[in-house]
């Protein structure tokens, strides 16, 4: 009568069922993504060369290269966590260290949360009129760096406040009580404590600028140009530094224009340097995050 | 502040109180930026999406189907527009959702320890690919197959215009994809923080692995997995460049085998060229993108308060 004993299993076929569920999306999740990658870096090596990197495209010099969209996207960078590092860190600071909780504290935290759900597309719309136009930057690296500083914010912030948030009180209190004043305490203590947490928010928004495209679409622009360094040292100063008020089009900018005009090998070349830069940058997060885990 | 507790044994007092109060007022200015740039996106969206909604008539751009803003008498009716947007976003998020929580079941509770260990962080570093990245596959691939697969429902179709394979279900499908990281990351974070007490009661009254996968540990991580539901939402509606090459590029019913458009995309693929009502009418497109969003925004506040309720 009874044939399920305690040591005969039951064979469950919602259970098969399902476990092949897991299975299969695993598996396929997985090679999707790692076959997007392989297949990109696969695809674009061999576009990828010396020439590639330094030289920018030029109709009468038969040439096809990068390396103006290069120097943007590292302008856009620079710019954009100079400023955006300072704000960041002070307000996680300001969160952590000063605020009292209540009504202030939720609604700086709820519009950080805000700011990192805003689509870039809207970030775009923003520094188009704002920076752009009410402002008057125009087109230019600096429209494209305060549009992505608003959108990079929300990341230091938060990686610095976790990282705040894992120095152990008796260093506040110890600090305090040997006669330290608090902003001392903060500088001498604290911030080299969450060293690498704030690294660890700088290394991924640095991530977020290099894959950014849309917000910079209509703020940065799309030029690909290097600068004509002439004669003197100080002529070519002045021309590094009045290229931060023009247009410029970063790497994946130009990935885009090129795919809408159908060159894909330039495409995927252009692919190809921006997966070995999200694999690089995603290296040093983990090795921030671990020492972040050591201490 | 109390001046007094402030001063150290050494230097000059009045001095470090000044320094003090200087750096509260930094940090305190530094914190309301967020503040002051979501109240001033909040303000540009409406001053400049309104405009064109007094010209031409909120009900006529929001429940009108036609879309001609370059004839001699323009038409700006954007409801397919807005329809794509949704129709799309649900259906990637019907793609896309089941299999990333598979996946991380899979990644928490099924994988040897060590294979969780190489596919965790390929899942994490597929968060940072440039979305560009994913539009260049879907049209060098995705939209070639597309195309076969058109051909071949619609032989002989005299009704149906052939887009190339540059249609809704294109978008969809790289929308998918590119929800996936999103998806498996927070999902296998809330399965892991399922205390173990429910896995081992569930095995303990003799449960299969299987059922306590579906009836104990996945309802417990509900809030997380619906936390992930809402973040793939918002990141599948908010997507533009990804998409704007592969959905093709006529306002349109969204159908699966239609060249559509959607919000993000009519804003960057019109942006360049428009003037004038049209580019107001792209800011108002802008704004009602801006509303689906702050929608999305205030109900994962709530999900995740409620979450961090149930916790305490």
């Amino acid at each position: 009568m009874i044939k399920d004993t305690l040591y005969v299993k039951r064979k469950r076929p919602t259970d098969m069922l399902l476990l092949a569920a897991i299975y299969i999306s695993a598996t396929l999740a997985v090679a999707l993504l790692l076959g997007i990658i392989l297949y990109v870096f696969v695809k674009g090596i061999h576009t990828v060369n010396w020439a590639f990197l330094t030289t920018v495209t030029s109709a009468r010099k038969q040439t096809t290269g990068i390396a103006g969209n290069l120097l943007n996207t590292l302008y856009i960078i620079v710019i954009t966590l100079l400023i955006a590092t300072p704000i960041g860190v002070g307000s996680a600071i300001y969160l952590n260290e000063y605020a009292k909780p209540g009504k202030l504290v939720s609604l700086i935290e709820f519009t950080t949360e805000t700011l990192s759900g805003i689509p870039s597309i809207i970030f775009g719309l923003f520094g188009m009129i704002f920076f752009g136009e009410t402002l008057g930057f125009g087109y230019s690296l600096l429209t494209g760096s305060f549009t992505l500083t608003l959108m990079v914010l929300p990341l230091i912030t938060r990686n610095t406040q976790e990282a705040l948030r894992t120095v152990p009180d008796s260093y506040r209190t110890g600090a305090l009580g040997m006669g330290s004043t608090k902003w001392h305490m903060i500088r001498t203590i604290l911030l080299p404590s969450s060293m690498p947490g704030i690294v660890t928010g700088i290394i991924l928004a640095l991530g977020r600028i290099v894959g950014e495209s849309a917000a910079l679409l209509f703020t940065a622009g799309s030029d690909y140009k290097l600068p004509k360094f002439t004669g003197a040292f100080g002529d070519n100063l002045a021309k590094l530094a009045h290229k931060a008020m023009e247009s410029g089009g970063t790497l994946t900018i130009e990935l885009y224009l090129q795919m809408q005009k159908g060159q894909y090998d330039n495409a995927f070349g252009i692919g190809c340097v921006l997966i070995v830069i999200v694999l690089i940058l995603n290296l040093l997060t983990k090795l921030a995050a671990n020492k972040l885990r050591r201490e | 502040m109390n001046s007094g507790t402030h001063a150290s044994v050494m230097g000059n007092r009045k001095n470090k109180a000044v320094v003090e109060t200087v750096a509260q007022i930094v940090f305190t200015i530094c914190a309301f930026f967020a503040v002051l740039a979501v109240v001033s996106i909040t303000l540009y969206m409406i001053i400049s999406g309104t405009p064109a909604i007094l010209k031409v008539g909120l009900k006529e751009i929001l429940f009108s189907t036609e879309w001609m803003p370059t004839a001699a008498e323009p038409k700006f009716g954007i409801l397919w527009v807005i329809l794509t947007s949704i129709v799309g976003t649900t259906l990637a998020i019907l793609l896309g959702v089941p299999i990333g929580v598979l996946t991380a079941v899979f990644l928490a509770e099924v994988a040897p320890k060590t294979l969780a260990a190489i596919v965790k962080p390929a899942v994490e570093l597929l968060a940072g690919i440039p979305s560009v990245i994913y539009g260049l596959l879907g049209i060098y691939l995705l939209n070639p197959l597309m195309y076969q697969l058109e051909r071949l429902i619609f032989r002989g179709s005299t009704t149906h215009q052939f887009t190339g394979g540059a249609n809704l279900l294109s978008a969809v499908i790289v929308l998918a994809i590119m929800i996936l990281p999103t998806v498996i990351n927070i999902s296998e974070t809330s399965i892991c923080a399922v205390p173990a007490g429910i896995k081992s009661s569930s095995l303990a009254l003799g449960a299969s692995h299987v059922q306590t996968i579906f009836r104990s540990i996945l309802p417990a991580a509900k809030s997380g997995i619906v936390t992930a539901i809402v973040l793939g939402v918002g990141r599948a509606i908010g997507e533009a460049m990804a998409i704007t090459l592969v959905s093709g590029s006529s306002v349109n019913v969204p159908l699966p085998f239609n060249s559509v458009r959607f919000l993000t995309t009519a804003i960057v693929s019109e942006m360049g060229y428009s003037s004038g009502l049209h580019r107001q009418v792209l800011f108002t497109i802008g704004l009602v993108l801006f509303v689906f969003i702050m929608i999305i925004n205030v109900v994962l506040n709530k999900i995740l308060k409620k979450g961090a309720d149930d916790n305490d």
